[in-house]
């Protein structure tokens, strides 16, 4: 029988539980499960796995509502990462998660550690990673501090990225004076395993030995996963841990050590340390196998002397796996981690107790049940406040102030338009030899799957980040819509078949009804999207109390995408070349409201947004599908910020090619015609427009003939003929100028 | 051709030049180990991939220089032994002496990834036989320290002695300040030893072979090798 480990006296214990985070009703539960007050390292265990961060208490009923399924879907939400099915007997294993909170406090290391950290979500199942990706949301850079933030943040994905040897192929970059004090991180990694090799992180066998892998444990990020958890403000700064610190070389190592060993047949289960560490690697794995686990602490490798139980319990020093190993097989894995000069430590053992036991220097230093510890951890369905609907704005009411020249120039030089080189120039979109778009190239990122190429084929996936937090704002659940379907969009307009997201869900405090009820109305949107767009859910990660001094971000349910073509050849880019016909498939209707046009032209940022049909959305993108896979169509552009025009000038601007452009339609302003953000819409370049025009029509896909590409100019009817030299010369300016060495 | 790509624990472009390889050869080359310190008998080439050799938080290459393999490969290259060193492998060839000059952080102290332009400064070398020269082809850079640095008399030396086999430049051939991204000294890309039988360049043709990826423009540096040994 084991020795209770020593109780904190009372007071104490509530006093350090509040300080830890776990609310009183939360604390009481902690002594009924324990019949006694808790451990210091037992109440740093509770409190960890009852975090927000951990434990999705304010999200998971509301979660239930996404689809997670589909007959691609191998593994849906619950594990490290989403696995599906991409054809030639290879799964693709991905997921998004956010690193917001840290990236703040101290951004190169805050985005680094991002990175690293959804990178071993992804190898921890077995996978190579072939991409990485990012969606990143930054203050206005006049904001404090934020231009610091931008290039620790930019630095930081690259300098873990680059070395650990994934390309950095896509994301997206929003601007808005919500992330002044609280930016966004978000960052995913797909990757590539046989889809017969899943490693899946449910500890089995009483008596396997328990093994931790990697870098030594020191007392960097304790209580992180408690940290974001709760919003920023001026009393919890003394509290707040440091960040912890990545080593992308160790990382790589790692992967490498990792994959070398998931070839054996030696590995029960994995998992990474990530939030929470030791803690939630050891909870989960025992908890999801139904066993119970003992760990010495005294065999974890440190880094530093005289770390206590509860220091190296909540540590979230990086770069470090937890694996249960079939018994006997120790030393052929050690050598396997000894080999890239990687830590290889047997820590423990699974028993038939049910329980968590640590030992550390010949005490029991916490001894908990681990049934109640999920079974019992709190589950809120917190009150909700629907966002006010706004009014649908009339086009015809809202002036036109400049023209279609000059708002064109200044859309694609505005900060959420212009080009986003001097990012991806610190990024290597290319190692691995496989990335056939890279970022800019196309609406989605393509990178060919070696694996397949190994199988005769050349298979490759496509991948995108999106959503538009403006929309979110002004209604959460056709934001919540929309951010799916442009994902499906994109990853069509470069010829793939979508097959299932990742969602980041970045929100604000969950205790306010207006915030919790902007998560579940993008909920609901999303979950209508993924429905009519066979595109389901399969990971996730949700970042709440995303506020500052009691301001909030906009709502950013981020979705990662992925889809496939079967080969690679079949991509197309949105890249315009002379002599094409234009054509725009979609309805064109003129909507104003939230749009770029709006806020950048008319200085204003309201109305209702764009809704998003979804039967049109399946109906318009299954056709663009079919055709880019017949080879006819040549360039393809989804339409999205800032409308017609600004998408063409973003083709024109990539193909350094011009167009001659039909009038806008009767019946709609002009500038709501060329500006408007109505949904569902691509532009396609084909050799000749009238057999699309024929399909779209026997389709019954709305479809109108635009121009004709061809000289140096976007040339309206109305009138002016845009230079692409000067629009580029704009599009290229903004960032290299705001974010100038000083 | 029989050649074989050394594995540093942080090599990250082994793949893509395995590839570029069997693409040239029609067979894909061996990984060799950085701990080893023979090279299989019977080779015509080693080559030093991109990466982050040891997690170069030194000097890029430094460690690397000092490996037991590179033992070998030194040896490898008195014996007149051919050697190809990209990006880190360029480093690596540097702080071991191999080639002279050293690699600095990039002018802009950022990592620099992006298509870049050389001209081929020489083609009658085994690495460019299939290059005309004065020939442009488009090459993925992705390095922070890639900006080459060399005494005025040792650049003298060089370019005397024919040794620049690359030069930055523009997709027309002009050698311009801003063709050379990285700042590297007289737009030195690639770089030969005397007996023309190493090579260090930092920008990767490994990345430019494949027409369904990035096109073939790095093609012709790979052809070129496999075309000197078959004809050995």
């Amino acid at each position: 029988m084991t020795q209770p480990p020593a109780p904190l006296p009372p007071e104490r214990a509530a006093q350090l539980a509040a300080e830890f985070g776990l609310k009183p009703d939360e604390y009481e539960r902690v002594l009924a499960i324990l019949g006694r007050a808790p451990s210091l390292t037992e109440l740093g265990v509770f409190s960890v796995m009852w975090s927000e961060h951990c434990s999705y208490k304010s999200s998971r009923v509301w979660l239930r509502g996404l689809p997670t399924k589909a007959p691609w879907v191998i593994h849906g939400p619950g594990e490290n990462a989403g696995v599906i099915d991409i054809g030639d007997g290879l799964a693709a294993i991905f997921k998004m998660e956010s690193h917001n909170h840290p990236s703040f406090i101290e951004p190169y290391q805050g985005a680094a550690t991002g990175v690293g950290g959804i990178l071993r979500d992804v190898f921890t199942m077995g996978a190579r990673p072939i991409a990485n990706l990012n969606a990143l949301r930054f203050g206005l850079p006049e904001a404090p501090r934020m231009k610091r933030v931008i290039d620790g943040v930019v630095r930081g994905i690259g300098g873990y990225g680059n070395c650990v040897g994934v390309p950095t192929v896509g994301g997206e970059v929003n601007f808005h004076p919500a992330y002044n004090g609280n930016p966004l991180v978000n960052a995913m990694t797909v990757g590539i395993a046989p889809k017969d090799r899943i490693f899946l992180s449910a500890a089995a066998g009483i008596g396997n030995p328990v093994v931790y892998v990697g870098s030594k444990t020191g007392r960097d990020g304790i209580h992180g996963a408690t940290m974001a958890s709760a919003e920023f403000s001026a009393d919890s700064e003394e509290k707040r841990p440091t960040v912890q610190i990545g080593d992308p070389f160790v990382e790589k190592l790692l992967i490498e050590a990792c994959l070398e060993l998931m070839a054996t047949d030696a590995i029960v289960a994995i998992q990474d340390m990530g939030a929470a560490g030791l803690t939630s690697s050891s909870v989960e794995m025992a908890g999801k196998g139904d066993v119970g686990i003992e760990l010495v602490l005294d065999d974890v490798p440190q880094r530093e002397a005289g770390m206590s139980a509860y220091e190296m319990m909540l540590s979230e020093s990086q770069e470090r796996m937890l694996m249960i190993l079939k018994p006997g097989r120790e030393a052929e894995a050690a050598a396997i981690f000894h080999k890239w000069e990687l830590d290889f430590a047997v820590i423990g053992h699974l028993t038939d107790t049910g329980r968590i036991v640590i030992r550390h220097r010949g005490q029991v230093e916490a001894d908990i049940p681990l049934a109640p510890l999920e079974s019992e951890a709190p589950l809120y369905r917190r009150p909700t406040a629907e966002t006010p609907k706004l009014p649908v704005l009339d086009a015809a009411s809202i002036p036109d102030p400049v023209g279609p020249e000059a708002a064109l120039g200044k859309l694609v030089g505005s900060l959420d338009l212009c080009s986003r080189r001097w990012i991806w120039d610190q990024y290597d979109s290319m190692v691995g030899g496989q990335t056939a778009r890279r970022p800019g190239a196309a609406d989605a990122a393509v990178v060919r799957v070696e694996e397949s190429l190994e199988k005769g084929g050349a298979r490759a996936l496509a991948m995108t980040t999106d959503c538009t937090p403006r929309y979110c704002a002004a209604d959460p659940e056709e934001g919540g819509k929309q951010a799916v379907a442009e994902a499906w969009r994109n990853l069509t307009a470069v010829g793939a078949r979508p097959l299932a997201i990742t969602d980041n869900m970045n929100f604000g405090n969950p205790e306010k009804p207006e915030i919790m009820g902007q998560f579940a109305a993008a909920i609901r949107g999303m979950a209508a999207a993924c429905t009519a767009l066979d595109f389901p859910v399969v990971s996730g990660n949700v970042s709440l109390y995303n506020e500052t001094e009691g301001r909030a971000i906009l709502p950013t349910p981020a979705i990662g995408g992925v889809g496939v073509l079967e080969k690679v050849g079949q991509a197309v880019g949105l890249s315009l070349a002379p002599g094409l016909d234009l054509v725009v498939i979609g309805e064109t209707k003129g909507w104003l409201g939230q749009s770029l046009w709006l806020r950048e032209i008319a200085g204003r940022e309201d109305g209702a947004p764009p809704p998003v049909d979804l039967a049109a959305e399946r109906r318009n993108g299954d056709f663009v599908r079919a055709r880019i896979l017949t080879g006819e169509v040549r360039a393809c552009h989804d339409l999205s910020d800032g409308g017609l025009l600004v998408g063409l000038a973003e083709m024109a601007m990539a193909g350094g090619c011009g167009a001659s452009l039909a009038p806008a339609l009767a019946g709609i302003p002009a500038h709501a015609f060329w500006f408007g953000e109505d949904q569902g819409r691509y532009v396609l370049a084909v050799a000749d427009a009238a057999a699309l025009l024929a399909a779209a029509a026997a389709a019954g896909v709305p479809a109108m003939k635009l121009g004709r590409s061809g000289g140096e100019a976007l040339a309206l009817a109305e009138g002016p003929s845009i230079s692409v030299a000067s629009l580029r010369v704009a599009h290229e300016a903004t960032l290299p100028a705001l974010m100038a060495e000083s | 051709m029989k050649a074989a790509i050394i594995l540093f624990p942080g090599t990250n472009r082994e793949r893509d030049m395995a590839l570029a390889l069997q693409r040239a050869t029609g067979h894909r080359p061996p990984l060799l180990w950085h701990r080893d310190t023979e090279l299989p008998a019977g080779l015509d080439l080693v080559v030093l991939p991109g990466g982050f050799s040891y997690g170069d938080y030194l000097r890029c290459g430094a460690m690397a220089a000092q490996s037991p393999i590179m033992r070998a490969v030194k040896e490898f290259a008195a014996r007149g032994g051919h050697v190809l060193g990209v990006c880190n492998g360029f480093q690596m060839l540097a702080e071991a002496g191999l080639l002279p000059g050293a690699l600095l952080r990039n002018a802009s102290l950022r990592f620099l990834s992006m298509d870049c332009h050389m001209r081929v400064e020489r083609a009658d070398t085994p690495f460019t036989g299939r290059f005309q020269r004065g020939q442009v082809f488009r090459a993925t850079m992705a390095h922070g320290d890639g900006n080459y640095f060399a005494d005025a008399a040792t650049l003298d030396r060089l370019e005397g002695e024919g040794l620049v086999a690359l030069r930055y430049a523009t997709p027309q051939g002009e050698v311009t300040a801003a063709a050379n991204r990285n700042g590297s000294a007289r737009n030195i890309a690639g770089l030969l030893s005397p007996n023309l039988r190493v090579l260090g360049l930092m920008p990767h043709p490994e990345n430019q072979v494949d027409p369904e990826i990035d096109g073939t423009d790095g093609l012709p540096l790979f052809e070129s090798l496999a075309e000197s040994f078959a004809a050995a």
